[in-house]
């Protein structure tokens, strides 16, 4: 029994944390141009990034299954590996996290850069700091708040995702089946004792989350002030 | 004209928003040049020009480099311009102590093979070792403007870009930074340009001066000359017009708590300066201060100088054209501040 709960709890958080590592990696750039841009279109950009905020998570899941999928080029990428197709995988279930809380990275981000200012980069600019090294010396310091949030929120947001993980990673024990969809589970086979584990452990875990969010945030607005 | 080797020749032309920016001047190579004019006038804009923050179509030549020429396609990103550039506020890393700022430019900028002034220099020379390891935060306004200079001096600038570092500084914080201003082209043989829309500022520190307004130059040429000007009325008030005396000081009259000046053999006598003999002072004189004793001599007998109850008041005389004029000064003087005149009667 214990192993039973202890493999998709393993598997949530492997998940959780490649999706974090990778979305700050893709994130970051992202939500730098979209804090210094003059594009016109750049709030278009913004919108998109923002859309799995509203769409509903089977949506997304279905636009993933197709372009995951044997025929998309999502499968057409596999076939390069000897795979028949990345949904009902652990990379597609990592490439469908990725989209699904893209938003939870992008926008903190956004947000500390766009607090950050230009000034702290011009002064770093007549003291010699080409732009590159600006940003890594003064732009992400500067924007340390946004990171942690932005890294909060999308391990925890990945950590509670159902609907996507659903459509495109279906139930497969060890290599898809997360927390969320092990709980659906216990509960339609009338398990509630698991079940009872997981939710409550879920309740522990986000509370413990959006605990560890404030408190950061007073610091770091103490520190500055 | 812009094969000249020295100093910095520079055109701006351009739009931002509804303000248009048409100007071209030149910078001598020595001393503080002063960029004057009303607030909005678009000084700002001309100093982050020069710095390469803002572009707009022109040519900037200094020291005989182009840093700058639009109709060839060149210009120098701000990082890659040997200046140093204090912002109006202090402007410093909040996530670095006041030692990490000062190094940032520093590390960046070489090592002190080309002779520069070091870390320990400049540390000494703003009084900043008791402040290095503390956070900016923590730091005074007059502090953080010590800690911003000292910071864009560390980055070995050919040239120092100074937009307003005394603005929004209580009184207090002024008087501590001006005599580094006025010490920083001494040690450093930096030219330096200096915003400012504060006219004592500009009579106490700068050599030069570049008068803007409304995005146009108005009028350049040595500091006194410009300030003795009345037909600059839309940028100056007219009745700021006035003469630049530069003096020296000749003996502290420590009874009197007054200062006797040499300028060019006048004395003048103003509240004490507390600075040592043989300083130079400059003493600004507005023309509407200035009252004409029409009976020449017989009005200024220097016993009137002391007859006057000090310390409330003191005269002094000087001859200018061949006439007598006197003034009386207010109690609290400073170098470059205002005196104010006295009528003579009888």
């Amino acid at each position: 029994m214990v192993e039973s709960i202890w493999s998709p709890v393993r598997l949530t958080l492997e998940l959780a944390f490649v999706t974090t590592l990778l979305l700050l990696v893709v994130g970051t750039p992202i939500a730098w141009w979209l804090s210094r841009s003059r594009a016109p279109w750049k709030e278009a950009v913004a919108s998109v990034v923002a859309l799995p905020l509203v769409l509903p998570p089977t949506v997304l899941g279905f636009y993933l299954l197709i372009l995951l999928g044997p025929n998309g080029p999502g499968g057409w990428i596999a076939g390069g590996f000897g795979l028949p197709s990345l949904a009902f995988t652990f990379p597609g279930l990592v490439i469908g996290s990725m989209v699904y809380s893209l938003p939870f990275m992008v926008q903190p981000l956004r947000n500390a850069f766009d607090a950050v200012g230009e000034r702290p980069l011009e002064v770093a600019a007549t003291l010699r700091a080409s732009p590159w090294d600006a940003f890594w010396s003064v732009a992400v310091p500067l924007a340390r708040p946004g990171f942690l949030s932005g890294i909060i929120l999308t391990f925890a947001h990945t950590v509670g995702e159902f609907g996507v993980v659903l459509m495109i990673g279906g139930n497969i024990p060890g290599e898809t089946k997360v927390l969320s969809v092990a709980l659906f589970d216990y509960v339609e086979t009338l398990q509630w004792r698991e079940a009872h584990i997981i939710a409550g452990g879920m309740v522990v875990f986000s509370f413990a989350v959006i605990l560890a969010m404030s408190l950061i945030e007073r610091r770091m607005s103490r520190a500055r002030g | 004209m812009s094969e000249r080797v020295g100093g910095i020749v520079a055109s701006f032309a351009g739009r931002l928003g509804a303000f248009t920016i048409d100007v071209a001047f030149e910078i001598p190579r020595r001393g503080i040049t002063a960029l004057f004019g009303p607030s909005g006038c678009g000084k700002t804009t001309i100093l982050r020009c020069i710095a390469g923050l803002q572009r707009l179509e022109g040519r900037l030549q200094v020291d005989g480099e182009v840093w700058q020429d639009s109709a060839r396609g060149i210009f120098l990103p701000p990082h890659k311009r040997p200046i140093g550039y204090v912002f109006q506020e202090a402007s410093l890393f909040p996530h670095l102590s006041v030692r990490e700022n000062l190094l940032y430019g520093a590390r960046r900028s070489g090592t002190r093979s080309d002779g520069g002034r070091g870390f320990d220099d400049v540390v000494e020379l703003l009084r900043l070792d008791a402040l290095l390891e503390r956070s900016p935060g923590t730091l005074s306004g007059g502090q953080r403007s010590r800690v911003a200079i000292g910071r864009a001096l560390l980055s070995r600038p050919r040239l120092l870009l100074m937009d307003e570092p005394l603005t929004g500084l209580d009184l207090r914080a002024k008087e501590e930074i001006l005599p580094y201003l006025a010490m920083l082209h001494r040690e450093f043989s930096i030219p330096i340009v200096y915003v400012s829309h504060e006219i004592a500022e500009v009579a106490q520190l700068a050599d030069h001066m570049l008068v803007v307004s409304d995005g146009k130059l108005v009028a350049s040429g040595p500091t006194a000359a410009t300030l003795e000007r009345l037909d600059l009325g839309s940028v100056v008030d007219r009745f700021e017009a006035g003469v630049v005396l530069t003096c020296r000081v000749v003996e502290q009259l420590s009874a009197f708590r007054a200062t006797r000046l040499d300028h060019r053999g006048q004395n003048l006598v103003v509240p004490e300066i507390q600075v040592p003999i043989g300083t130079e002072v400059r003493l600004r004189v507005r023309a509407r201060e200035v009252s004409i004793a029409t009976r020449g001599r017989k009005a200024s007998a220097s016993a009137m100088l002391w007859r006057a109850p000090f310390p409330k008041s003191s005269r002094s005389r000087t001859r200018l054209t061949q006439r007598c004029w006197s003034m009386s000064v207010g109690r609290s003087c400073a170098r470059g501040s205002r005196v104010s005149p006295c009528t003579i009667s009888g």
